[in-house]
């Protein structure tokens, strides 16, 4: 949505993004997660270019890591929401709250807080 | 790196690299495999790289996508506007599209189609990493006036050249004939086919191990088993040091384990190997009274490398000859080694020497798959040049606005290669498709070598070949026609393009003519040999393979209470059924005998019923009966014997049978027991006291086979618990004698379907192109009185006329041919005249009903429509 600034797919993702412990952030395990949150399979591709996208935008940065595991070593690019990101997924929160308590079927039963 | 971690699909790897950002590479990379072994250790091989598959094809996008050195942005554009154009043109001609489409795409499918069966004929045996210098060694020797080719020998030879001959050899090995063995495992007994060899057969030919290794027949009990009977006879566990009894004479341990070996192998369908060493010594082979007489075995060879056939052939050649005793070496038998790479195309022989066998289905099926193959790409070089024609508008209209000789040239090429590569691709699908279909018919195992970078290189090249190939001919002549000419309409396109595609079409009419006459032959040569009189009748009978220790008593007993139980209403016993010759012999004497003659007559043990049990015909004399007990020393002789001994009246002559006087009390009529198209060799019925292994039955006519069958399985299992209860209908095993011929027929009957479809899509879409070139003409015929009729006669004139010269053509080529072919079988049909006119007719009429609907179409017309534009 323009107004929020972010879509839906990438406020899941940059929300993934703070959940998952530091050092894991990479998009191989993103997409895990979002398939163990979500139930719904996503190619890493998708996740990947998803994550190029918010780079862009500047809601995210990122740096490649060294790590070694099974195969040998390997790089990884470790992601992580800037300031500028946490700023724009509080307004896109912030903004559908603001309209769900306008909304008359809903706004007398839930406690938005 | 581990290198014991399987590898992701090289191919999907090798893409990715295609086009992913280099900067990205190694942290995609690593992503991949990450989740590849994620995968790798939830779910199969398989569906990890199917996965990996899916996560690279997704990687396929914008932000990941290497900037390609874009070609200059005028290039660029110009070919965006040929492939404009190019699909504009293939829209506004969906026919002319559809017929070049479907027609290429046929084609191609065929050629590749063929392409695997030659493929897989050709690797035949290859599995083997020595096959360039392994080879068996076979005998020639003269019998009964001929000189034939033995794959068989006696069992001294391998110890005989193992120490005379042993530096012309690297290896030498002898096995037994394949053979069906009972292999039982406690309760679990299955009929598996197998056989036994000396160690030094592993040195020689390299198996497929899972466990064991080439020491693994050293040992006398050792065995080693396929992997699929490992698994039928102990499921999961491991098969190795396990025991089995062979034939319940022999028991056997589990050495090692072995791949099944693969279809296209001499030895596929094997599914044990035992030690020599254990049969020779179980059937005390030792103690055999002349060793070098019977012909049971095969020897396999190793030769040095560099070490020539030829030359250990001559130098063994008459290794048997020094050995054999006085009366076999009339036989003049003369050994010689046949190469790996001839066993399996080379294995027919006549007078002693190759005479083809599989090869000539080798070159047959190349031929047909050059022949469909050109024949699409004339149909899409014709379609093509008379579209063409139709487009001097067009072009002359491009060139008035300063498009270049160059850029149309680039144009028509880049039309064609498109058409051609599309082609390719729906012809890859239709392979994919069909191919477990024509599998079942060839019997093959054959797949699409999706993994193999050769075969896509190939791929590509042959299809944009193809297009460039049809696409020459507009794109050279039409680019160069004067712009002024055919904007004033006045441009014709040149004799030479007429010409052409006379020609072309004519050839196509002529490969149709010859297909269809070959297929024709090839089933009337077969229905010929099935149409002959067998000598007996085969309807209900069926023969058992029972290995039980059966006596005389015993196997009467088994009888009567057969024919009690009503299922059957007679049964015999013998050495042979009546589809094979299990055993022959060289030993006969008779008055008149020609004394340098040497002989070989198929012999054949029967019981007392046999005879009236298959219901054969009595020529001369008597059937054997109990009333005679005299009749242990008479014997019954088929025609062709009769013939061949030479005597005017043979019932009650005597044969000498090794010394023995015997009787004969019988002709009885030829029964096909041997190759269907050969002749019958001269055959000797005797009786036998005992029981020789064959059961043969006919079944109750007024029971349901089911029925009688099931009613039989209680009385033999009564007899022998343990044995499997397997038996085969006679009708089938003869029918079995003509699978290969009938495979090759069928495969020729839709190979030359294909390519009639093929070239009637091509005169399809060319009387179209001509019924529309000539709507004016029609027109005016029409005003000035001429009938639909006259119309259609008129336009089909030049084609048939076309059809009558390739008929002229191809029916001398195909008489040729065939008769060659025919020359193979002894036993033929004759090529009567009326197959060649019935075939020429047969293409005729497919031509005249395909160019029909345009014709008549055009001819139905109302002329004031034709002739009103302009």
């Amino acid at each position: 949505m323009i107004e929020t600034r972010i879509g839906d797919f990438e406020e899941v993702v940059m929300l993934i993004l703070g959940i998952l412990p530091k050092g894991e952030t990479y998009a191989f395990r993103i997409a895990k997660e979002f398939s163990q949150q979500t139930g719904r399979e996503v190619s890493i591709g998708a996740i990947h270019s998803t994550l190029d996208r918010l780079d862009k935008k500047g809601f995210v940065t990122s740096e490649l890591v060294n790590s070694n595991g099974s195969r040998g070593d390997r790089q990884k690019r470790i992601f992580t929401v800037t300031a500028l990101g946490k700023r724009v997924l509080k307004e896109a929160l912030d903004f559908k709250v603001g309209l769900w308590k306008q909304h008359p079927s809903f706004a007398a039963k839930f406690n938005f807080g | 790196m581990n290198d014991k971690l399987p590898q992701p699909p090289r191919l999907a790897t090798w893409f990715l690299h295609l086009f992913l950002k280099n900067e990205l590479r190694s942290e995609v990379t690593a992503d991949l495999l990450e989740q590849y072994d994620e995968k790798l250790a939830g779910t199969s091989r398989f569906r990890a790289n199917v996965n990996y598959w899916y996560q690279v094809v997704h990687y396929f996008r914008p932000f990941s996508i290497k900037a390609f050195r874009a070609p200059t942005t005028q290039s660029a554009m110009m070919y965006k506007s040929y492939t404009k154009t190019s699909l504009r043109g293939m829209m506004k001609n969906k026919l002319h599209t559809f017929i070049n489409i479907t027609g290429l795409s046929v084609g191609m499918a065929v050629a590749m189609i063929i392409g695997l069966w030659l493929w897989d004929e050709l690797s035949f045996d290859k599995q083997f990493s020595r096959y360039d210098r392994i080879g068996q060694i076979k005998q020639t020797l003269i019998n009964n006036g001929e000189l034939q080719m033995w794959s068989n020998l006696p069992w001294p030879l391998t110890g005989e050249i193992r120490s005379n001959y042993s530096s012309d050899f690297e290896e030498i090995a002898m096995t037994t004939n394949y053979n069906v063995w009972l292999v039982a495992m406690g309760e679990n007994k299955l009929y598996e086919n197998g056989i036994f060899a000396e160690p030094q057969f592993l040195n020689i030919f390299d198996l497929p191990f899972i466990s064991g290794n080439e020491q693994s027949l050293n040992d006398m009990s050792s065995v080693l088993v396929s992997k699929s009977l490992a698994e039928k006879l102990f499921k999961y566990e491991d098969a190795v040091g396990k025991t089995f009894s062979i034939d319940e004479r022999m028991d056997v341990t589990i050495s090692g384990v072995y791949e099944d070996f693969a279809k296209n192998s001499t030895f596929a369908g094997i599914q044990f190997i035992g030690a020599w060493e254990m049969i020779y010594r179980k059937n005390e082979w030792k103690n055999m009274t002349d060793p070098w007489r019977p012909n049971m075995f095969f020897v396999y060879t190793l030769m040095h490398p560099g070490t020539s056939y030829q030359h250990a052939s001559e130098k063994i050649r008459d290794v048997k000859l020094r050995n054999v005793n006085e009366t076999l070496a009339k036989k003049k038998p003369a050994l010689f080694i046949h190469p790996m790479s001839r066993w399996h195309l080379h294995d027919e022989f006549k007078e002693g020497k190759e005479a083809g066998g599989r090869i000539q289905y080798v070159w047959m099926f190349g031929t047909i798959g050059v022949f469909v193959m050109l024949m699409a790409c004339i149909n899409f070089m014709n379609l093509s040049t008379a579209r063409s024609e139709k487009r001097a508008k067009e072009i002359g209209v491009r060139k008035a606005i300063g498009s270049l000789r160059r850029q149309l040239i680039v144009q028509f090429f880049f039309e064609s290669v498109m058409t051609s590569l599309f082609s390719a691709l729906i012809a890859l699908l239709i392979v994919q498709l069909s191919l477990p279909w024509f599998n079942e018919i060839a019997s093959k195992q054959m797949s699409l070598p999706w993994m193999n970078i050769k075969f896509w290189i190939g791929f590509f090249a042959f299809s944009v070949f193809v297009g460039i190939l049809a696409g020459s001919y507009p794109a050279f002549y039409m680019s160069a026609i004067r712009t002024i000419s055919v904007i004033k309409g006045v441009f014709k396109a040149g004799s030479g393009a007429f010409i052409s595609r006379k020609v072309m079409v004519t050839v196509q009419f002529a490969i149709s003519t010859l297909m269809i006459v070959g297929t024709a032959i090839v089933y009337m040569q077969i229905q010929h040999a099935k149409d002959r009189p067998m000598g007996y009748n085969s309807k209900g009978l069926i023969s058992m393979w029972l290995p039980f220790n059966g006596t005389r008593e015993r196997m009467d007993a088994v009888r009567n209470e057969l024919i009690n139980s009503g299922s059957v209403i007679g049964m015999a016993e013998a050495g042979s059924t009546t589809t094979v010759a299990y055993s022959s012999s060289s030993g006969f004497d008779w008055k008149g005998k020609d004394p340098n003659l040497s002989v070989d007559f198929n012999t054949n043990a029967v019981s007392h019923d046999y005879g009236k049990t298959i219901n054969w015909t009595i020529m001369h004399g008597r059937d054997f009966s109990t009333d005679f007990p005299s009749d242990t020393s008479a014997i019954i002789i088929n025609e062709a014997m009769a013939r061949f001994i030479g005597l005017e009246n043979p019932v009650g002559e005597i044969i000498r049978w090794h010394d023995h006087p015997l009787t004969v009390i019988g002709v009885v009529a030829n029964i096909v027991n041997g190759n269907p198209y050969q002749e019958v060799r001269p055959n000797v019925y005797h009786l036998f006291e005992g029981y020789e292994g064959v059961l043969i039955a006919r079944l109750n006519p007024e029971m349901s086979a089911t029925q009688a069958i099931a009613g039989m399985e209680k009385v033999v299992k009564k007899f022998d618990a343990g044995a499997p209860f397997t038996f085969q209908f006679v009708d089938d095993a003869y029918q079995e004698k003509f699978g290969n011929e009938e495979r090759i027929g069928r495969l020729s009957t839709i190979f030359a379907s294909l390519a009639i479809f093929i070239s009637c899509l091509g005169i399809f879409g060319l009387s179209s192109f001509m019924a529309e070139q000539k709507s004016k003409e029609i027109g005016v015929r029409k005003i000035l009185g001429a009938s639909v009729f006259q119309l259609w006669k008129l336009m089909c004139k030049d084609f048939v006329l076309l059809v009558m010269i390739a008929c002229v053509i191809a029916i001398p080529v195909a008489y040729l041919f065939l008769s060659q072919w025919l020359e193979s079988f002894v036993y033929r049909t004759t090529l009567s005249w009326w197959v060649f006119a019935g075939s020429a007719g047969a293409t005729l009429l497919i031509m005249l009903v395909t160019i029909s609907w345009h014709t008549i179409q055009a001819a139905r017309v109302n002329p004031s429509q034709s002739l009103r534009s302009e």
